[in-house]
This record gives structure tokens, C-alpha cells and sequence, in this order.
């Protein structure tokens, strides 16, 4: 038995582009942990008999295992076991809200020091890409079968994965140009290296998933002709439809939906312009509605186009943020104004149709409300008005209507989410149609995507083959 | 990758591409448009289809050169390949089986407006056609027209072709030639559906316009397509493109269009400047 160690609660910090910098150019905000960071991270955890870190992540990833590896030195074994359950970890260590998941549950937090197992999955999966020799997983013999997944974001990818490897053919069909979902359109550069979600791509690629792009999936053909083709169909095509607040205004120039801005930014390159050949504006005055991670990429993309003020105007205080902490530190850092407590009511044009103003109200908090959130009451008479060159509208997304309006058959909840009769098999009401995701639960984050994803893959293996799964895929696989 | 089998000059800065695209071209309805990229890197640009053929899997567009994307797609030859042709997006316009319907086209609306002539003649609607242009020049596929309408009319602002004027004629013509619409269609640019919308309004019946606001995704995704259609928000990709004339806010799309001529300008300049001219 080893000596008992000296807890260590210096949570290592991971190096970061300086705010001054980093607020003029897209390029990635941290660096990523170095090696001998890493290592000495991944050493201060206290490998506890009964690891709570697990019951936190959505697709149980041995999060003690991969850190033990990394503190041992062993980084191809560290991302091995990463893989396992999960195929996007470099996309998952950046954009995961690990502090209500995993870390939220570690032992080390009661200290105020959780080990950060965000950065360290995130370093595994960078350390990967460098390494020339790709670490490709076991495969079973084809069983025959065809699959059909329409959506290429987290959950398309994670359906693709897990049923390639478990030996049927897998199409994925994806509306736009480039595949990857909000990955690619939604979140900038800045968080998330578009090259990175080219890899984890490029990866299901490699493992024969055939990836077919510009293929509308309701318009290029219907989910019935489609369905004549394949054995079963997986519906992973996310929460699309933006949600504007239907205020006055809404549709004068210089207002976008934050679907609007991040695509013409992201997909389309907007930042390049005139290199790229999309046309964007440079607002000196920017105003976003709305408090969640969308809202956040929106100001800080304003930042880096050059506007002299990047406003997020939020209906209530603070601690009701729904953003990730980290993000809005991020945004301050950066000089994003975040103004609390405030509705936006009417947005005001000019005689040519551009927008020029937008009244506001001041709220205050009252009682906790359905979401368990102090509920934002309006202070009546409190209308002030700020000057403004552009609105991004940032308060949420409901899924895109366009299967469901093509596919009778399919049954819809009210808020026109997909309906499945179990979660934990994503089983829609239509015969040889799974679904998961944001499509099923309306915007979540790209780790519930996945767990859906793997949910859905395993249904799906014994819909096809009769085979039903204990564990995760990777184990039957391994086996 | 979608391979280009014909690229022409219909008339000045109008220009046809018909394209292979199997799985759309045996979709495709009338009515409907496709995304095409004509290069890796380039704008995603919303194009009616103007004609198809199920059999050899090709779909045909007819767009105006209006800028550095369009350019670089006019200057296409057939053999070459481009990387997105997407679709076929937007609701099909509905066809009516009978009564006298009244097809009102320009620029590069008058082959959009083909396919729509087709189904209605098929479906048993009795069609009169009428093409606007600035000059005779500029008309193309009346031929066409013309096996498929009852009456096909020309309006041009010289007078070199048909009526001398602009479509603020129109209910004067219809009425000297007896047509009494029980439905108007109009495809065209932002002017002439706004116009004819405002100068037929008064006849009662329905005025479909084919609305052609600036697009990204084509898919219901971003939003910037929004148009107010009788007060309410709609998107015209994947609620329209058609809505009735008499409800849209002309104002406001024409302003919403002219968002980013100065970007697109300045893109134009640069690509000349590019290419050497």
C-alpha cells in the first residue's frame, strides 16, 4: 500500500489567449493543457473507492480510469478509455458543462478544488490528433444491415459510431454543406476549432460511415422513400427553429435570430469577409437578448468584429444566467456589458427599415417560479431606451418543423419536439424511426445529444439483430 | 459533387444552368428552388427551378448575374462540377385544376414561371401569360410559352415588344382581351410582384407571388428569410416561397433585400479586380 497522499487543491489553470488579444481575433481561447500540466492535474485526484464523477457524465465515461492513465503518463490508454464510451472527446472536453456533471460531483469540490476532468479529456483527445498513428477500435463483421441517420451533430455522430462499429452500414445524411451540425454552424471558432470537429468527422469516416451532404431529408426525399431503402432510421436533427421574442421591431434590418449570426459567422466564414464571400456587417453597437451559452458566442463574436459595445440584456439577475460560468467570465474578460434585470419590449427602425433604438424595461425578482428560479416581474414605468446598429436575438430554438411537416405519421408533441415513448430508447411512433437529441428535448447541450444518441444505437442494434446490449456498445465490442 | 451538362446566355445577364441532380430532379414540383454552391467557400444561393427531366436526372435554374457569386456561376462551362445543389426546398405552389389563371413574369421569374404554366395547363386551368421586360431583348422562352397558354402577352418599357409600359397596364389589357382571373401568379423580382400585387389587388382573387428575400440555409434554420404576411412573421423558405401578394409587407422585404448591397458590391468589385477586368 502506497503512503497516503497530501491532497493537493491547486486546481491547475489552463492557459489562455490574454482578453486584450483574444478580443481581436476568432482564434481558440485556451491553449489546452501542456503534458506536465496534465499530468500533474490528473495526480491530484484521489481515485475515492466510490467514484461519485461517473454517475455525473451522461455517457458514463471510467472518468477514474483515463485520469489515473494520464497521471501515470499513459496518454494512449487515457484516450482508449475515453473512446470507449465516448467518440467526440476533444468536442466534449471543450464544450461540456463539466461543472454540473462530472466535477460537479467530485469528491475534491467540497474544497473548492473538483480535479478538472474537462481539461484533462480535452488534452487527451489533442494529444491523439498529433500522434500519426489513429487508434482505430475493433470491429464487428457486417451483420447486412442498412441504417439511415439524418443529422450530422452530436447525436447523428454518436448513432453513426456506435452502429458502424457494431457492424451495419451506416448513411448520414446532413442538410447543409458541411457536416457536424451546431458544432459547425453554432458554436464559433473561438470555442471550438471547426479543424476539430473536421477530425472527429473525418474519424466516423474512417470507421465507413458514408456521410452525404446537402441531402434535405424531407425534401430530397421523404422519410418513406428513404425508409424503402434502409432497415432503420435514427432522427438526429437537432433544435433549429429560432424562437424571436414577437415584439414590435423584430423584423427591421440590423435584427438577427443568433441562428443568423453564429451561421453567417461560423459555416459561412462571415469573419473572413471580404475573403470569404459572405457579406457581413461590423455593428459598432451590438445588443443580445437572451442569457445562455448562445447568447454569450453571439457577444463575443460582436467583440471580435469590432463593436465598441457588446450588450447581453437579460430579464433576470446574475444567478439565474443558464451559461456556462466559464463562458460568462469569458465574456466579461472580453468587455461584453451585461445588463440585468432587463426586458427588451420594442425595437425602433428608421425610415429606411434599420434598426435605431431599442426600448427596455427594469424587472425585479419575485418568487421562485415553475423552473425554480425567482420569477422577473416588470417594474412598471421603468421604459428607457438604448441606442442600437444591430439586435442578436438569443432566447432559444425549438426543432425544425420540416420533418415532421413532411412525415404525417410522425407524432409531435405540442412544443414540436419529436415524441418517443421511452427515453431510453428513443422510439418515435413511427415504424423503423428512432429520434434523440435536441429534436426530442428541445435545446440541451451536445453531452445529452450523445447520451440519447447511444441510447437510441443500442435500441436500434436490437431492433436489427435481435442482440440486446448490457453496458455500453464499446464493451460488447471489446468482447 | 454536381456535374454542370449545359451553361447559357439566355438574354444579357440572364443565364441557364441545367444540372445533374438525380435524387432532386425526381422531386422537384413547380414552384420549388434548390441551393446551389458554384465553388468550395462560396454563398449558398436560393435558385427557382425553371425545369427538370426526371428520366436523365437533371434539374435547370435560370439566374441573373447580380454579383460576385452569380458571376463566378455564369462563367461555369459545361463538364464542371459544383459542390451543392440542394433541395428541391420550399413548398410547391399550388396548381389550380380550372378557371382562367393569370401568369404574370420578368427576369429571371419567366422560367419559374414555366413550370407553374405547365402544371396549370395540365391540370385543365386555362393560362394567360404575361411577360414583362425592359425591352425585347430581354424576353426569352415565349415559344414555350405559347404551346402551353391560351394567350401569352408581352409588356415592355420601350414598347419594342407587346404593350408599351409597365404592368400598371395590366387590368386594361385583361379587360380588352376578355380574361377574367379567378387567380393571379406572379414570379419575378421584388418590383414587379409588389407592383402587379398593388395594381391587380383590386380584382378580388387570390395573387401568388414567389417571394425571393435573401436566404442562408434554405431549411427554416436561420431566419433571415422572414417576411410579414398578414401581420405575422412567416419564412419563406419553408413556409413559402408563395404567399398572396395582397397580404405581404412589400415595404419592409424591399428593405430587408437590400440589407448587404454594399458588401456585395465591394465582393463584386473584388472578384473583377481578381480576375482582371
Amino acid at each position: 500500500m502506497a503512503e497516503k497522499k497530501k491532497l493537493d487543491l491547486e486546481r491547475r489553470a489552463m492557459p489562455k489567449q490574454p482578453p486584450h488579444i483574444r478580443r481581436r481575433n476568432f482564434r481558440e481561447v485556451a491553449h489546452g493543457y501542456t503534458p506536465e500540466l496534465a499530468i500533474a492535474e490528473a495526480n491530484r485526484c484521489i481515485l475515492c473507492k466510490k467514484p461519485s464523477c461517473i454517475d455525473g457524465c451522461p455517457v458514463d465515461i471510467d472518468i477514474p480510469a483515463f485520469v489515473r492513465r494520464l497521471a501515470e503518463g499513459d496518454f494512449l490508454g487515457a484516450i482508449r478509455k475515453l473512446k470507449e464510451t465516448n467518440c467526440l472527446p476533444a468536442v466534449c472536453g471543450r464544450v461540456c458543462p463539466q461543472e454540473t456533471q462530472c466535477e460537479e460531483s467530485c469528491h475534491l469540490r467540497k474544497k473548492n478544488a473538483p480535479i478538472a476532468v474537462g481539461r484533462l479529456e480535452r488534452f487527451a483527445a489533442d494529444w491523439e490528433a498529433t500522434q500519426v498513428q489513429l487508434q482505430m477500435p475493433e470491429m464487428r463483421p457486417p451483420t447486412g444491415k442498412k441504417v439511415a441517420v439524418v443529422g450530422s451533430g452530436p447525436a447523428g455522430v454518436t448513432v453513426a459510431g456506435d452502429l458502424i462499429k457494431l457492424g451495419h452500414k451506416v448513411v448520414m445524411y446532413e442538410a447543409l454543406h458541411e457536416p457536424g451540425g451546431v458544432l459547425t454552424y453554432g458554436i464559433p471558432e473561438f470555442r471550438l476549432p471547426k479543424q476539430i470537429v473536421r477530425r472527429e468527422i473525418d474519424y466516423i469516416r474512417k470507421l465507413g460511415v458514408e456521410v452525404v451532404c446537402d441531402y434535405v431529408v424531407g425534401r430530397t426525399k421523404t422519410l418513406e422513400q428513404l425508409l424503402d431503402r434502409y432497415d432503420a432510421m435514427f432522427l438526429g436533427t437537432g433544435a433549429g427553429l429560432p424562437w424571436f421574442l414577437e415584439i414590435p421591431g423584430e423584423n427591421l434590418c440590423g435584427v438577427y435570430s443568433a441562428n443568423e449570426y453564429l451561421t453567417r459567422m461560423n459555416l459561412m466564414r462571415g469573419f473572413a469577409y471580404p475573403k470569404s464571400s459572405m457579406p457581413i456587417k461590423r455593428h459598432r453597437r451590438v445588443a443580445v437578448f437572451g442569457g445562455g451559452n448562445v447568447a454569450m458566442d453571439s457577444a463575443r463574436t460582436a467583440v471580435r468584429l469590432g463593436a465598441e459595445e457588446a450588450y447581453i440584456i437579460y430579464r433576470r439577475s446574475r444567478l439565474e444566467l443558464p451559461a456556462r460560468v466559464e463562458e460568462v467570465e469569458n465574456a466579461e474578460e472580453e468587455g461584453v456589458i451585461f445588463q440585468f434585470l432587463t426586458l427588451p419590449v420594442r425595437l425602433i427602425g428608421d425610415e429606411d427599415g434599420w434598426l435605431k433604438e431599442v426600448e427596455c424595461l427594469r424587472m425585479e425578482l419575485g418568487e421562485p417560479d415553475a423552473s425554480g428560479r425567482r420569477k422577473p416581474i416588470k417594474i412598471p414605468g421603468s421604459e428607457f431606451r438604448m441606442p442600437m446598429d444591430a439586435v442578436v436575438v438569443a432566447i432559444g430554438n425549438s426543432p425544425n418543423p420540416l420533418i415532421p411537416r413532411c412525415t404525417p405519421d410522425l407524432k409531435v408533441n405540442k412544443n414540436g419536439t419529436i415524441f418517443v415513448s421511452d427515453v431510453k430508447t428513443g422510439k418515435t411512433s413511427k415504424d423503423k424511426v428512432w429520434a434523440g437529441g435536441d429534436v426530442v428535448t428541445g435545446a440541451a447541450t451536445v453531452i445529452l445529444a450523445m447520451g440519447a444518441g447511444r441510447a437510441a444505437a443500442r435500441s436500434m442494434h436490437e431492433y436489427l439483430t435481435g442482440e440486446k446490449l448490457a453496458g455500453t456498445t464499446s464493451e460488447v465490442t471489446k468482447s | 459533387m454536381f456535374k454542370v451538362v449545359k451553361l447559357q446566355r439566355m438574354v444579357p445577364n440572364i443565364h441557364l444552368m441545367e444540372v445533374d441532380a438525380p435524387e432532386v430532379a425526381e422531386q422537384v414540383q413547380p414552384g420549388q428552388f434548390v441551393i446551389v454552391r458554384g465553388a468550395e467557400g462560396g454563398e449558398r444561393i436560393p435558385l427557382s427551378v425553371a425545369d427538370w427531366d426526371r428520366k436523365a436526372g437533371t434539374v435547370t435554374v435560370v439566374f441573373m448575374e447580380v454579383g460576385a457569386s452569380t458571376g463566378r456561376l455564369a462563367r461555369l462551362k459545361a463538364g464542371d462540377n459544383i459542390p451543392t445543389v440542394a433541395g428541391p426546398l420550399g413548398k410547391p405552389t399550388a396548381i389550380a385544376s380550372a378557371g382562367q389563371v393569370v401568369c404574370v413574369a420578368g427576369c429571371y421569374g419567366i422560367a419559374s414561371m414555366f413550370p407553374i404554366v405547365r402544371a396549370l395547363h395540365e391540370a385543365g386551368a386555362e393560362v394567360t401569360v404575361v411577360l414583362e421586360a425592359r425591352g425585347r431583348f430581354l424576353l426569352y422562352w415565349e415559344d414555350r410559352m405559347r404551346v402551353l397558354a391560351k394567350r401569352v402577352f408581352t409588356i415592355t418599357r420601350d414598347g419594342s415588344s407587346g404593350l408599351r409600359g409597365h404592368v400598371s397596364g395590366l387590368p386594361e389589357m385583361l379587360r380588352q382581351a376578355g380574361v377574367a382571373p379567378s387567380q393571379v401568379m406572379v414570379n419575378g423580382c421584388t418590383f414587379l410582384m409588389s407592383q402587379t400585387s398593388k395594381t391587380l389587388g383590386g380584382l378580388g382573387v387570390p395573387i401568388t407571388v414567389s417571394l425571393n428575400p435573401i436566404m442562408i440555409d434554405g431549411t427554416g434554420m436561420c431566419g433571415v428569410c422572414r417576411v410579414s404576411v398578414g401581420g405575422q412573421t412567416k419564412f419563406a423558405c419553408v413556409d413559402g416561397p408563395d404567399f398572396d401578394g395582397r397580404e405581404v409587407d412589400w415595404k419592409e422585404l424591399l428593405a430587408r433585400r437590400k440589407q448587404y448591397l454594399d458588401e456585395e458590391a465591394y465582393l463584386c468589385h473584388r472578384a473583377s479586380c481578381a480576375r482582371g477586368v
